[in-house]
């Protein structure tokens, strides 16, 4: 008699503290490029609201306008999200979390919805502190209409055309700092420990949480004379003759130490350096952060980490004296004074 | 406009009102209850005080009473006039003819005084001589700063104080009650007992001097009557300010702009003293925007997230939240906009009327997009509107504009008081985690009942099928990102489907149909009150008989295409040059009522009046 196979059991799924598994945390399939840094952000939201144990549903995601606003698509299904016009998202996420002061907001940017068209929306947000999570996705190119430079993109960086951008970048994280903004930080998208560790905080602060992240575009820098590029390719590839075509790449890997600098090559080609700041660095001054920026920049170097963090400042929702329930969905009892009220008004108007 | 060519003739300092057609005014006399009074003065003279004083004090007479404020967009020294209109018969229009001027202001003195018709009254600084521009008018000369010296040691407290002086006068000279007078003015200044005290002094000074001094004669006096017992008085902003409170609008954010600013200010007012809780927390929010693009998507994310949401605005300010409320039709996000009309376009005349923003507002954005407007027609439409935007953005999840106007919102209006709300506040489609579960999922755009409204959820619903994707971009029912042309075509197809229940929603028309007429009026808003008033005078002055409808909302229901078609020729009345309204109609009607639209329009700048409106229909009748 044979002996009936064992069945080995299944171990069993693992789940985060709220019981949740990390499907639960999953989105739609992306339709941003192969090898785009903004698909490695959403997998990191995707891991540390897993990880930090987040209800979905008491998520709000907002965007504007661009690839990193389409990103919101791509992780956490239970939670309502919201796509909105291009830069003025800061705007609608401040009415829903007036509407709802018990949830939790998640805001997807660009550099272009940041910078460009947004900077109006976005300093208001900082000097409000609105509670939020921001997340600038950076690459310094327009890619939904077609690789134009940014404002957030370098000196003598070149557009596929050849034109070289001769305007100076905007730091959003410096000007987050200025504004009032109390939690600041970069981080690069292929630096999954790092990103990891920077949303998961952002998760755990009260108040606005800027990230800029920086994240190459695939399909947009890639230049005359880099072995990457469309031009490149078309001549070097036989069967790729489409138009359309948009190359394909890995998304980039990197992992450095704190305090340590790193060399991280592009999909075009070019290099860009990424400097960690030190463990010992002391994030709760907010001049020494503006100062550090400033420092990185003369060195020509990007650097990352959290810069600045208050945990004192109230939040706008909580300056405001709200009642703790949502006004949103306050009964009408509460919202409708009492017919004494208008007998009362009218009165004085006589 | 084919009958006032009103030229405000444009000085360096301002301007000033001169009407060159001006008609005659009777000479009869004992002419009670029925004249307008304009105080000419400069703005930032501190004169809002004496001029409410005189006109509550007349209200409080009990005589119908209306107040119109016309002023520059400057802060002081040019050139703003107020106008009281006393009428035994209810009417509250701009009245063109001015019967008693009080020139204050002495860089339109002249001007002023030149514009009255034969027989009127005109009360001025003695110094300024006008006697000598008129002998046809009745001249009341005071030397106001002697007056003021008089009752007011403090020179810094003159400048107030002596715009009381001719609140007195007015009153002797209109044989006022003065029991009416004091009572108005400790109202006004309750808190300020000192105030109410040297005030009161000007007043009586001003009332005393008249006593010795002037024989009258002009033809004006003021005697009790009982038409406003019960009455109010309120401006139209500070009644929608109120009808937000009373509809439970929970979140606010705005940009000021003359002439809404007043109505969140109101809104403020209001909501810190009566929706604050035991514990002093706010079941409100207001906040200040950074510009109105800002406002409008603060708006539409409290109404995504379940909040009674609104934002009150201007022309150049609804300019700016185009493409916003393109995104809140589209995305089908409840949110109520006030749009206070004023001059445009551009900058326009800031401070000046208009019911200009009808054609922008009704297809606000690009596209096919259209929107339910609310118009107003009197103060209490304002505070009951306010209310019916809220439920209505709710029922049709989509953006509501509430048109009033600067006429009707800044000036005081009496009216009735306000009633309690009847009804419950109305949520519209809203699905709770238990119906979730109970039906197993939803798609936010499926068009269920047939009524072109879906069902939505809220975030924060406790339900992992709760969530769906809100975006600007084309989507399917489940709200799922498609550029499928026949995703596209349902999808707008159903949103047209919606705009028609709007119409079997929106507030009816109101219908005064007399006798057979076969010339009907047709207006809205603030043109209401001449337009009333100019068929009575076209029924006595030519025994034409019309019949009157006054729109209230768009989409039009059905009883406006029937009440076109049950005429022959029907006015449209409007404040504006294009005929905007009459453009609307046209899209909406068939062709053999089309034809049948004729148009009244008025855009100076100044409140139409009901002359302007007898005279211009009286041509186009060729009577």
């Amino acid at each position: 008699m044979t002996p009936a196979p064992i069945d080995t059991p299944k171990p069993p799924a693992k789940t985060n503290r709220i019981g949740l598994q990390v499907l639960d945390y999953r989105g739609g399939k992306t339709t941003l490029c192969a090898g785009c840094g903004h698909n490695a952000i959403s997998e990191r939201i995707i891991d540390a609201f897993y990880e930090m144990g987040v209800q979905p549903e008491r998520l709000m995601k907002l965007s504007g306008i661009g690839c990193s606003s389409k990103t919101p698509a791509y992780f956490i299904n239970r939670s309502h999200s919201f796509n909105s016009v291009h830069g003025r998202m800061p705007s609608v996420a401040t009415g829903a979390l007036l509407a709802n002061n018990t949830m939790m907001a998640l805001g997807i940017s660009g550099d272009g919805d940041t910078a460009s068209i947004g900077i109006g929306q976005f300093v208001h947000m900082m000097r409000r502190n609105i509670p939020i999570i921001y997340i600038i996705e950076d690459n310094g190119v327009y890619g939904l209409t077609k690789g134009q430079f940014s404002a957030t993109a370098d000196i003598g960086s070149k557009l596929k055309t050849g034109v070289i951008n001769d305007l100076p970048p905007i730091d959003t994280c410096a000007l987050a700092i200025q504004l009032g903004a109390t939690f600041v930080g970069r981080s690069f998208s292929g630096d999954k420990k790092q990103l990891l560790a920077m949303l998961k905080a952002a998760i755990a602060h009260n108040g606005t949480a800027v990230l800029d992240v920086i994240s190459p575009c695939v399909t947009f820098n890639d230049h005359e004379g880099s072995t990457r590029s469309y031009k490149y390719m078309q001549e070097h590839e036989e069967a790729i003759t489409e138009i359309g075509f948009v190359p394909h790449f890995q998304e980039i890997d990197v992992e450095y130490d704190p305090g340590t600098t790193i060399n991280v090559e592009m999909h075009d080609g070019s290099h860009l350096r990424l400097r960690k700041l030190h463990e010992d660095y002391d994030p709760t001054n907010r001049i020494t952060a503006v100062s550090t920026l400033m420092s990185a920049h003369a060195t020509e170097e990007v650097l990352t980490g959290i810069f600045y963090v208050d945990t004192q400042k109230p939040s706008f929702t909580e300056m405001l004296n709200l009642v703790n329930e949502p006004l949103g969905t306050l009964p009408e009892e509460r919202v409708r004074p009492s017919r004494a009220v208008l007998d009362d008004v009218m009165q004085r108007l006589m | 406009m084919a009958t006032e060519n009103v030229a405000l003739a444009a000085s360096a300092e301002g301007g000033t009102l001169v009407e060159p057609d001006t008609q005659p005014q009777s000479s009869q006399r004992n002419i009670v209850n029925d004249f307008t009074i304009q105080i000419a003065t400069v703005n930032g003279s501190g004169s809002q005080s004496a001029n409410l004083v005189l006109l509550k004090s007349i209200f409080r007479m009990g005589i119908p009473v209306s107040g119109k404020n016309l002023f520059p967009s400057n802060i002081a020294g040019l050139p703003t006039w107020y106008t009281i209109r006393a009428s035994k018969d209810g009417y509250v229009a701009r009245k063109k003819e001015i019967d008693i001027l009080i020139a204050m202001n002495p860089e339109t003195s002249k001007e002023d005084i030149l514009s009255l018709p034969t027989g009127a009254a005109a009360i001025y600084e003695e110094s300024a001589n006008l006697k000598q521009f008129r002998d046809d008018i009745a001249c009341y000369p005071v030397p106001f700063d002697k007056l003021t010296a008089a009752v007011c040691s403090e020179a810094k407290l003159r400048k107030l104080v002596r715009n009381m002086i001719y609140v007195g006068i007015v009153a002797q000279l209109l044989k006022m009650n003065m029991t009416a007078v004091e009572a108005t003015l400790r109202k006004q200044f309750a808190k300020k007992v000192k105030a109410a005290d040297l005030n009161w002094a000007a007043v009586q000074a001003g009332y005393d001097y008249a006593s010795t001094t002037f024989t009258k004669n002009d033809p004006f006096v003021l005697e009790a009557m009982n038409a406003t017992d019960g009455k109010i008085i309120i401006d139209g902003n500070a009644a929608a300010a109120l009808g937000c409170i009373f509809a439970g609008c929970t979140v606010v954010m705005w940009y000021p702009i003359t002439p809404s600013s007043s109505l969140v200010e109101n809104f403020i007012d209001y909501a810190k003293r009566y929706r604050l809780e035991e514990d002093g927390k706010a079941t409100f929010a207001v906040v200040q925007a950074e510009d109105e693009l800002a406002a409008i998507g603060a708006v539409f994310g409290a109404g995504w997230a379940g909040a009674r949401a609104m934002t009150s605005t201007s022309g150049p300010g609804i300019s700016l939240m185009a493409e916003f409320t393109g995104l809140g039709y589209y995305a089908e996000i409840p949110g109520v906009i006030f749009d206070i009309q004023r001059t445009g376009p551009s900058t326009g005349m800031p401070t000046r009327n208009q019911q200009g923003d009808l054609l922008s507002v009704a297809f606000l954005s690009h596209g096919d997009t259209k929107h339910v407007m609310l118009i107003p027609g009197s103060v209490k439409e304002c505070y009951e509107m306010a209310q019916s935007a809220f439920d209505l953005a709710e029922q049709l999840q989509t953006p509501v504009f509430v048109m009033s106007d600067l006429d009707l919102g800044m000036n005081n209006w009496m009216s009735e008081p306000f009633a309690y709300p009847d009804n419950p506040l109305n949520r519209g489609k809203v699905l709770s985690a238990e119906d979730l579960t109970r039906l197993g999922g939803f798609a936010r755009y499926k068009d269920v009942d047939g009524d072109g409204i879906g069902y939505r959820t809220l975030p924060g619903t406790d339900h992992p099928l709760a969530a769906y994707f809100t975006r600007g971009s084309g989507h399917n029912e489940k709200s799922q990102y498609t550029e499928r042309p026949d995703d596209y075509f349902n999808n707008m197809e159903r949103l047209s489907r919606k705009f028609e229940t709007a119409r079997t929603l929106v507030p009816h028309p109101e219908i005064i149909q007399t006798g057979k007429s076969k010339i009907g009026l047709i207006a809205f808003g603030s043109s209401d009150f001449a337009t009333r008033e100019s068929r009575d005078q076209l029924n006595k002055e030519y025994a034409l008989d019309t019949g009157y409808m006054r729109l209230r909302a768009y989409p039009f229901s059905r009883e406006v295409h029937e009440f076109v078609a049950a005429h022959d020729r029907v006015y449209v009345i409007e404040q504006n040059r294009d005929a905007q309204m009459l453009s609307l109609l046209k899209l909406d009607l068939q062709a053999e009522d089309i034809v049948k639209l004729r148009s009244i329009r008025h855009f100076n700048g100044l409140p139409i009046d009901a002359r302007s409106v007898t005279d211009d229909l009286v041509t186009q009748e060729g009577i």
